[in-house]
């Protein structure tokens, strides 16, 4: 089955590949999936202190072209959006703007994990979590 | 030279019909479309000359006889017969049936359902390189074996059984030996009776012939194997496959086999060639690159490369000019990687990361040249995207990290 357009432009022009450093109180990470599974996604999310924005976002992804693809659109929706409306991002809008075939679904549902894997990474850093049974993310072991 | 885009790199897929193929075939569509089991008129007795004449051509390509070819729908129904044929006549010898874990599905599907049915079947692990031994195999057997089913060659990996020691082993006990040697009739020499095989299964598509048509081999004395069909009819084929035979496709998969028969000597150095251009190409420019399945033992079309680091479905995905396939789970339904790689202990992650290459007689050196330049430039881009490839260049064990799944 061909892939929609939107796919392929994401694939072949991917949006905001590399990352930030981990060290950084401002960003959180979030790294899901796993190698034996054939996807991993890492996405990273620097926040401005003053404003409580979103203000960059960065991705690297080991999949398919429709996970790269969910994960790259995944860091344009983010910028400049308040952490509150980064959670409020689902996976089926990913599917929908991307016209996701039923078995890429979970490409979107990745990409839906690691931007809530990053926000609590960085509300960890942040401390808000305090008082809350830590689930560390993956990437800070 | 420019090549013409996209390019056919899949010929362990299928192969383009040949063109000299093609033509043996039009005229039994329209001025000699007679059935050959048509005994009183000269259309039927053309089409039976065309079938009989395929049936000495295919014959020829294995060493046998023409009598004892059965033509079936395709390799699928060939093993099905092959096995469930074996398995019926000869229950009341016994009931165990020896293959391999990296089988086609259309053998280990029918041995399934044979165990569902009561018969005991036991699936010989392979090693690294994806083959078993004789000595596996004598092992395996026990006074109730009564049919040892092994592949010539791998689909996916091209790795080739020693069919010719097994063949002898099952000589030596008295039991039948049933060998899938799609993937090797016309690339590999092959010899039902120096290798000693009993049951034998091909196919036209794999061997530039038409889709639709396959036969099975099935050995008429020393000893004379027996099948219950499991098609019943008009008792065609020795009542072994009973159906109006395709004559078209027949004489077409005779013609192929004939085209590839005579042409195996120039053509099998010609792929191979192919193939090492391509492998040495990528693998001398792409660090952690690796090869599935045997490094000589092999087909000489086949090679079966993981690309650390950058996952199968996505790296075709960039490579899209290039029809080749992959070990990923995401190139099937099944969202499970390859159980071939697996049986061979090839981590998932690295399954997840093959590409299947199958070079064929339309393949040309430019066409390689050009395939192996994308795929240089796709995983260097694609390693770059890959947080694996950066942690692993900044020294971090990927197997050390509590990795989430889903």
């Amino acid at each position: 089955m061909p892939y929609s357009e939107k796919i392929l432009e994401h694939y072949n022009n991917p949006r905001n590949v590399g990352g930030f450093s981990q060290s950084d109180a401002t960003v959180g990470t979030g790294l899901v999936g796993a190698p034996e599974c054939g996807d991993v996604m890492r996405l990273q999310i620097k926040v401005n202190a003053d404003t409580g924005l979103i203000e960059d976002a960065r991705f690297k992804t080991f999949g398919c072209g429709s996970a790269i693809a969910s994960s790259s659109l995944a860091t344009e929706w983010l910028k400049g959006k308040t952490l509150d409306e980064a959670l409020a991002i689902k996976n089926t809008s990913i599917v929908e703007e991307l016209a996701l075939p039923p078995v890429k679904v979970h490409c979107s549902v990745l990409a839906e994990d690691a931007i809530k894997a990053a926000i609590k990474n960085y509300h960890e850093k942040q401390g808000v979590t305090a008082g809350v049974e830590a689930e560390v993310a993956v990437a800070s072991h | 030279m420019s090549v013409k885009l996209p390019i056919y790199l899949d010929n362990n897929s299928t192969t383009r019909t040949d063109p000299r193929v093609v033509e043996v075939m039009l005229p039994y569509f329209t001025e000699k479309f007679g059935n050959s089991a048509s005994r009183n008129h000269p259309f039927g007795w053309a089409a039976e000359e065309a079938v009989e004449t395929a049936r000495d051509q295919l014959a020829a390509a294995i060493g046998a006889s023409g009598k004892e070819i059965i033509f079936t729908s395709g390799a699928t129904e060939s093993n099905n017969l092959a096995l469930k044929g074996v398995a019926a006549m000869y229950k009341k010898k016994g009931n165990h049936l020896i293959t391999t874990a990296t089988e086609h599905k259309c053998v280990l599907d029918t041995s399934k359902r044979l165990e569902r049915d009561g018969f005991s079947v036991t699936y010989l692990p392979v090693d690294k390189f994806g083959r078993v031994s004789a000595d596996q195999i004598r092992d395996a057997m026990t006074d109730k074996t009564i049919l040892v089913s092994v592949m010539f060659a791998n689909n996916e990996i091209g790795t080739m059984q020693p069919v010719a020691d097994i063949g002898k082993l099952c000589k030596e006990k008295g039991v039948l030996f049933h060998t899938d040697a799609v993937q090797a009739v016309g690339k590999v020499p092959v010899d039902v009776e120096a290798m000693g095989i009993d049951l034998l299964s091909f196919t036209a598509h794999k061997m530039y012939g038409p889709k639709g048509i396959g036969a099975l081999y099935v050995r008429k004395k020393n000893p004379r194997v027996r099948l219950e069909p499991i098609i019943d009819g008009g008792g065609h084929e020795r009542g072994m496959r009973s159906g109006t035979l395709p004559v078209p496709l027949i004489a077409g998969f005779g013609a192929a086999a004939e085209i590839s028969r005579l042409a195996m000597p120039e053509e099998s150095k010609y792929v191979y060639g192919l193939r090492e251009r391509l492998r040495d190409g990528i693998m001398s420019q792409l660090p952690e690159t690796y090869v599935n399945g045997h490094p000589t033992e092999r087909l000489p079309g086949n090679a079966n490369i993981s690309f650390a680091y950058v996952e199968g479905e996505g790296l075709m995905m960039g490579i899209k000019d290039v029809a080749v396939s992959s070990g990923s789970a995401c190139t099937s339904a099944s969202l499970e990687p390859s159980y071939v790689l697996r049986a061979l202990g090839v981590g998932d992650e690295l399954a997840h990361s093959s590409i299947r290459f199958g070079l064929g007689r339309f393949n040309t050196v430019e066409e390689v040249d050009f395939t192996v330049d994308l795929i240089v430039r796709e995983v260097r881009r694609l390693r770059e995207m890959s947080p694996l490839y950066e942690m692993a260049q900044d020294g971090v064990d990927l197997k050390s990290i509590a990795w989430s799944g889903h």
